[in-house]
């Protein structure tokens, strides 16, 4: 399964009930202001690196760019432009969106 | 919205004759803007235009006319930077004719 | 910008207004209104003054680039409040450090002010508004 979020964690908090109920082997996603979770030394970080031993994390790049937080993405989290995004949603069998 | 041809080039104003995308622009369709405010381009009306492109280009807006002459006078002395010789140069309006004619979007708060 | 808004008003009530910015850019339109309001703002001549908490400080991070989102890059507008006397910017200390922002990752020069301090700077403003 693929989870996408697109809210800041920081003022939602989608990405948290994203990451309780995400299985063992699924993706999230995190496009718009979602990118900001997946950004070095905020107080999300722990969070993120935990969640990361279960599920694959990936970030838009082009939504990091915009942010200007493109040199400061996590260590194991990968970057994935518009067709990275595509392939994603078709390489899984169904999507969430936290909203 | 409307489309004009000037010198064999094709672009779109809006309704008010603002540039659409800026960047088609170029001096001959400075020249063409200038006329539909019939306004007629010398040499202290192209340092102001430019001096607004390079505004733009920095900040990324259209100045305020108090932050215009205030900008200008800096740059180019206070003989210029003044309501009077803008006024002058554009009668119905710096922000409104010049910011047209440099291709600027409609400025930000212009009632 | 507007021609016919230069007024200056003789001996006008002058009060203290206070933005309140605490949305990141891009994901809701709130930080570029805010920003455009202000720049009306300037206008009337008061005592304005921008805060940036919780998310808003995200709107003065450095390095901005919106070329593949297809949306407008507002960031440099930032740097030319300046220009519009508008110079006091009050970021939150707290904000920042929960984000693993510091001074030094900001488009403009900033006054950092503690939870507190900012707390005390919003009570003694005649006018919030938030974004």
């Amino acid at each position: 399964m693929l989870h996408i979020v697109n809210k800041s964690p920081y003022e939602r908090n989608s990405l948290e009930s994203c990451l309780r109920m995400a299985s063992k082997g699924s993706a999230v996603l995190l496009i718009e202001d979602g990118v900001y979770g997946a950004t070095k030394g905020g107080s999300f970080e722990g969070k993120i690196q935990a969640a990361m031993a279960d599920v694959k994390v990936y970030v838009l790049g082009p939504d990091l760019s915009a942010r200007g937080m493109a040199d400061r993405v996590l260590d194991g989290v990968s970057v994935v432009d518009y067709g990275g995004f595509v392939d994603l949603v078709a390489e899984h069998s169904n999507c969430q969106s936290w909203l | 919205m409307p489309m004009v041809e000037v010198a064999g080039k094709e672009f779109e104003v809006d309704e008010e004759g603002y540039l659409v995308n800026l960047a088609d622009w170029d001096e001959n369709i400075a020249g063409y803007l200038a006329q539909e405010e019939k306004v007629e381009l010398t040499e202290n009306h192209w340092e102001v235009v430019n001096f607004l492109r390079e505004y733009y280009g920095e900040y990324q807006i259209a100045p305020a006319i108090r932050v215009l002459t205030k900008a200008i006078a800096k740059k180019l002395g206070a003989d210029k930077g003044n309501n009077k010789y803008l006024y002058e140069l554009f009668p119905y309006g710096p922000a409104k004719q010049a910011c047209k004619i440099a291709g600027l979007p409609k400025p930000t708060g212009c009632i | 910008m507007n021609d016919e808004m230069d007024m200056e008003e003789e001996g006008g009530v002058v009060k203290q207004f206070m933005f309140v910015n605490r949305k990141a850019p891009y994901g809701t339109i709130y930080a570029l209104e805010g920003l455009e309001v202000v720049l009306i703002s300037a206008a009337f001549e008061q005592d304005v003054s921008m805060a940036f908490i919780d998310d808003g400080v995200y709107e003065l991070k450095k390095g901005q680039d919106t070329k593949s989102l297809g949306q407008k890059n507002f960031s440099p507008t930032y740097r030319a409040l300046e220009g519009y006397d508008i110079e006091k910017l009050y970021v939150e200390r707290e904000s920042m450090e929960a984000r693993g922002l510091t001074e030094e990752d900001l488009l403009v020069d900033v006054v950092v002010l503690d939870r507190a301090e900012m707390a005390a700077k919003m009570d003694e403003q005649d006018v919030l508004i938030s974004f």
